[in-house]
Formats: structure tokens, C-alpha cells, sequence
């Protein structure tokens, strides 16, 4: 997989392409029951940021948390025009719970942009995306990217409840077809996802997917990839120790064309894989 | 103008602050200039090809991490051919470091890559002997003296032994590596820990065991490296939970003649250059014209012999 050159807007800013980048808060508000959007201004080499990379996020200590690592956290949104980056994130620790109490002007030290992003071959004419919960949070830029460079981007977005799906007017402004799915009514079942696709695959054929966010639409993902001969990409999730390939805690088993095992780096072979590489996350 | 230059074990720096092993590596260029460092100091390397320890791998504490990585390794030849090219071209000597299951693989791999662009070679001796059950050479004063001794035998190359802390006497196994030829000695590696989840009732890390690192460290490693320092003639490298320019100069002071700051370049990519120029600032405003005058130059209260300072009152 190369780097591609399409992802990426505009060139490195600084004399080192990533950055403890010094941002400063703008908002910290939650969306809904379970997340919030951490919108912040960032110096110049934050901003080369591109769909599927993500920043290392140095939390405040509070009274109850003191988290010593950083937390990776990928990007939501790219605003170059009013220099921000955005972030969607759901509290479930003390890394998180500690970024909750980020306020407006406060400063938060980000390093990155980081990683491997999305490589979207060039002619890609339609884009079909599955993502579940915060997996979204991570697809909705390349939506955007997807979008402007002429594509249709279809995206299904799967939650426990229709209350908990998040950034369908984010991927509606980004251009994107947004069909919505839920475990409480029973669409968001994979064999049910896997139809609805083939539906529109039919109308309009798709060329390309993207995923993020749940191993079942993982495995759906990349099954459709193959019927369809296809490329097909996940963005993997893990915890990590560097975020910039030196201590090796987060990697996880990928699959070479061969069908030889290696352990690759999540923050610096990924977070972006081919479907086909990735085994289990 | 402070001359922050040191020689450590045959190796000319112009400052003491390098990173520890392991601690960085092709990414970590792309966030600092890796040129202003002391030296280089790359990932251990082994005779074979290893993929690691079964993740999960790193635990998470206030300010210190417990890591089992399981020295994943490409090999020697990519070593030479990838590893010291990348990093050589930033200017600072570039130091490898080696670990192997076997006193004669350590010589023969100290032997196989030996090479001009590598300035010395650094002997990580914690991890297990497989002739000895499992124990790691560095346990063991006899097997870390027969490693130094087989290196030694096989390159031209000075030697860095770097020690295990899970021993009860440091000092005596910094005088066995020095007497079997070692040029300097690092200490030191990771403390042995362990974590549970209660949740789960299972082990959080996927090896079970894994190296307790980071500030929390600090006090032990210092105190380790002050006995070092004492029992020793081959200069002393304190690596150990430093984090700042005012860590730096504390194991200074305890007796080491360079650092090598290892955890804290996962959180602050800026640690090594905001350390160096908080040192410089340090000799400046103290009247210290060469920094390597810090080294032993902890002033003890009294008279008080050193032999008392092991021993607490209850």
C-alpha cells in the first residue's frame, strides 16, 4: 500500500512532518448520551492531517486520573479553512474521562498527524462505508475526501440504538447517502447490511469500501470486497504505548499476500490495513 | 560556553543524553533532530528472527508502564542493511545492542556485526539463558562475565554490559562484567513486575510478567546506579525513569558519566532535547564548565562513611 499522495492536501508544514502539535480547545460538547466532539485549533503541521491518520492525545490529570500514556484518537474532522480538527470520542476511561473536562481555551498537546490513513484509489467512483458506534468518527473524513473528488459515497451507519447514531448530518453535508441501522429493530443484523449493499451495488456499482469499528462488519466487509473483486480497507483500533512504531505494544497479526503471518504496528504500518491483511483485532 | 561533551566507554559524545534501547526508532525522526542527541542507542537486535510476546504488552501506571514486547527482531543483516544506514546519517555515534539465547551466539553476533558506522555495542544480558533454565544471563554474575568475555573475543568493538536490576547485589555484577573486559555498564534494565485484572481474574499482560519502567523507577535505579559507581572504574550509564534535565544531572551526581532516557520518549518526543539544553543551562548557572564534573559529585552530609547509607534506620 503506498501513501497516497491524494489523501494528503497539502505539504508537511513544518521541517518535521509530525509535530507535538500545541492546539487549543474551542469545545468539548457531548453529542449524544455517550459522546462528545472535542473541536480544537491547531498549528500548521496538525492541519496536513488526512482521512484515517490520528493524533496522540496527551491527557489533563484530574483528581480521580492521571493517565501517563497518551491516547490515540482519530480524526473526525479536518477543517483547514477554519484551522480545526475535530475529535468524537465516547468516555469509557480515565484517559477519556480526564479529556472530558477540556474547556475552551485550554491547550491540549495532540502529536501527529499519525500513521497509515485511507489510500483511495484514483477513479474511485463509489464508496460504500460500514461503520459501527465511534468507527464512524474515523470514516467521515474520507467521506468528505471521497466526496469531493467526485465520488458517491454511501454510508451505513450501524448503533446498539437509532438514539446513539451519530454524524448523519456530518456525512450528509460531507455528500454522502447515509442509511441508518439499529440492533432494536433488527437491520443492523451483517446478513441484513450484506443485502442492502448488494441492492445498491446493483443500482450503482461499488468500487471501494472502508470500515471501522466492529469485527462482524469487518468480516461483512471484507466477504463483499471479495465477491465484488473489489479493495477494501479497516481501520483498526488498539491501545497503545507510542503512537510513532518505537515501543511495539499495539501491533496486532496481519496476513501477507503469501498468507504469512507478521506482527505490524496499528500506529505505524496502520491504523489502515487492507481487509484481506487483517486477521483478528 | 559549557562543554557538554563526555567520553563514555570508548565512545566520544557530544552530550550525555541518548535514548535507551528500544525507545525509539524510524518514527521518532520524523518528530525530533535526532542529530543533536549524544548517541543512538537502536532496539536489540537477536541471531534470529523473533515476532514478540502475545500482545496485550504494555500496562499503564500513574507515571511508569509495565512492558513485555519480547524483543521482536529482524535479524543482523537487516540491522545492517536498513537499521544503521537510517539512523547513521544523523551524525551521533550509533550504538547496537544485542541479546541472544547463548554465550556463543552473543560473541558470534557481536562478531557479525561489527562494522565501521557502529561505535560500540551494547550487551543486553537480561533476558533468559537458555543453557541455564530460563534465568537470565544477567542474574547470574558467572554468565554475564562468559558473555562480555565472548564478545570480547569477537569484535574490536567497545562493550556496554547492560545490567538487570532483579538482582540483589548490582555493584557485584557491575565488578564481574568489568573484570571480564565490559567498557562501561548501564544501569539499568527493566524491575520484573506483574499485573492482574480483578475483573477478569486473568494476567493484563499477554507474557504474564513484563519490565516496570518510567519515573516511578527512579529512586531505585539511582540508588543502584550510585553503588555501581562506587564498586566500578569502566564509566556507568544511569537509565532509569529520567525524564528531565534535572534527572539528568541527579544521576549525574550519583556517579554516572552519561543517561539514557528510555519510557518518557513515548509521551514526550521532546524529553532528549529539552533535558539537553535544561543541563547546559544548568552548568551555566552553576559555574560548571564541563558537565562531565557533575559525575560523583554528590556531596554527602558529614563525614558519614558510605557503608551506613544501606542501611535504615527502624
Amino acid at each position: 500500500m503506498t501513501m497516497t499522495a491524494t489523501a494528503q492536501a497539502e505539504a508537511p508544514a513544518g521541517r518535521f512532518p509530525r509535530a507535538e502539535n500545541r492546539c487549543r480547545v474551542v469545545s468539548n460538547d457531548p453529542v449524544n448520551a455517550e459522546y462528545r466532539l472535542l473541536l480544537v485549533e491547531a498549528p500548521a503541521t496538525g492541519l496536513t492531517a488526512y482521512a484515517g491518520q490520528f493524533f496522540h492525545l496527551l491527557c489533563p490529570t484530574t483528581h480521580t486520573d492521571q493517565p501517563f500514556l497518551r491516547r490515540p484518537m482519530s480524526i473526525y474532522r479536518i477543517d483547514r479553512e477554519n484551522r480545526r480538527l475535530g475529535f468524537l470520542y465516547k468516555v469509557t476511561g480515565k484517559g477519556t474521562r480526564a479529556l472530558m473536562t477540556l474547556g475552551p481555551g485550554d491547550e491540549l498537546n495532540a502529536t501527529g498527524p499519525l500513521g497509515v490513513g485511507f489510500d483511495l484509489p484514483a477513479g474511485t467512483q463509489h464508496v460504500a462505508m460500514v461503520a459501527r458506534g465511534v468507527g464512524l468518527a474515523t470514516l467521515a473524513p474520507l467521506a468528505r475526501f471521497a466526496a469531493e473528488r467526485g465520488a458517491r459515497v454511501t454510508a451505513i451507519l450501524s448503533a446498539r440504538a437509532p438514539d446513539l447514531l451519530m454524524s448523519r448530518d456530518e456525512l450528509e453535508a460531507a455528500g454522502a447517502g447515509v442509511i441508518e441501522v439499529n440492533d432494536l429493530d433488527g437491520t443492523s443484523k451483517p446478513e441484513d447490511v450484506a443485502d442492502r449493499l448488494r441492492e445498491i451495488h446493483a443500482e450503482v456499482p461499488i468500487d471501494f469500501m472502508a470500515t471501522c469499528g466492529s469485527n462482524r462488519l469487518l468480516g461483512l466487509t471484507r466477504g463483499l470486497c471479495a465477491e465484488w473483486g473489489i479493495p477494501g480497507q479497516v481501520a483498526v483500533e488498539a491501545f497503545m504505548g507510542c503512537g510513532l512504531g518505537m515501543c511495539f505494544a499495539c501491533v496486532v497479526p496481519v496476513r501477507d499476500a503469501e498468507g504469512k503471518e507478521e506482527m505490524k504496528r496499528v500506529c505505524y504500518d496502520g491504523p489502515v490495513f487492507s481487509v484481506n491483511e487483517v486477521t483478528t483485532w | 560556553m559549557v562543554d557538554l561533551s563526555v567520553t563514555v566507554g570508548g565512545v566520544r559524545m557530544k552530550n550525555p543524553v541518548m535514548p535507551a534501547s528500544g525507545s525509539i526508532a524510524e518514527g521518532m525522526a520524523d518528530v525530533v533532530d535526532l542529530g543533536r542527541l549524544g548517541a543512538i542507542v537502536l532496539k536489540t537486535i537477536t541471531p534470529d528472527l523473533r515476532q514478540g510476546v502475545k500482545p496485550p504488552r504494555v500496562v499503564e501506571y500513574t507515571d511508569a508502564t509495565l512492558f513485555s514486547i519480547g524483543i521482536p527482531s529482524k535479524g543482523p543483516d537487516y540491522l545492517l542493511n536498513h537499521t544503521v544506514p537510517f539512523f547513521d546519517k544523523f551524525g551521533p555515534p550509533v550504538i547496537a545492542s544485542i541479546s541472544a539465547d547463548t554465550v556463543e551466539d552473543f560473541g558470534k553476533l557481536a562478531g557479525y556485526i561489527t562494522d565501521p558506522r557502529i561505535a560500540a555495542i551494547e550487551a543486553n544480558i537480561s533476558c533468559p539463558n537458555l543453557r541455564a533454565h530460563g534465568r537470565a544471563f544477567g542474574m547470574d554474575p558467572v554468565a554475564s562475565a562468559q558473555v562480555i568475555t565472548a564478545m570480547k573475543a569477537n569484535t574490536t568493538l567497545p562493550i556496554w554490559a547492560k545490567l538487570t536490576p532483579n538482582v540483589g547485589d548490582i555493584a557485584e555484577m557491575a565488578r564481574c562484567v568489568e573484570g571480564a573486559g565490559a567498557d562501561a555498564v548501564i544501569t539499568a534494565n527493566a524491575i520484573l513486575g506483574m499485573a492482574i485484572d480483578a475483573e477478569t481474574m486473568t494476567p493484563r499482560l499477554g507474557n504474564v510478567v513484563g519490565g516496570l519502567t518510567g519515573p516511578a523507577v527512579k529512586p531505585v535505579i539511582l540508588r543502584m546506579v550510585n553503588q555501581c559507581a562506587e564498586a566500578v572504574k569502566i564509566p556507568v550509564i544511569g537509565c532509569g525513569g529520567i525524564a528531565t534535565g534535572e534527572d539528568v544531572v541527579e544521576y549525574m551526581l550519583a556517579g554516572a558519566s552519561a543517561v539514557q532516557i528510555g519510557t518518557t520518549n513515548f509521551v514526550h518526543t521532546s524529553a532528549m532535547e529539552q533535558s539537553i539544553d535544561w543541563v547546559a543551562d544548568y552548568c551555566t548557572r552553576k559555574g560548571i564548565a564541563r558537565v562531565s564534573d557533575l559525575t560523583g559529585a554528590l556531596m554527602l552530609p558529614g563525614d558519614q562513611p558510605s557503608e551506613q547509607r544501606g542501611a535504615v534506620a527502624l
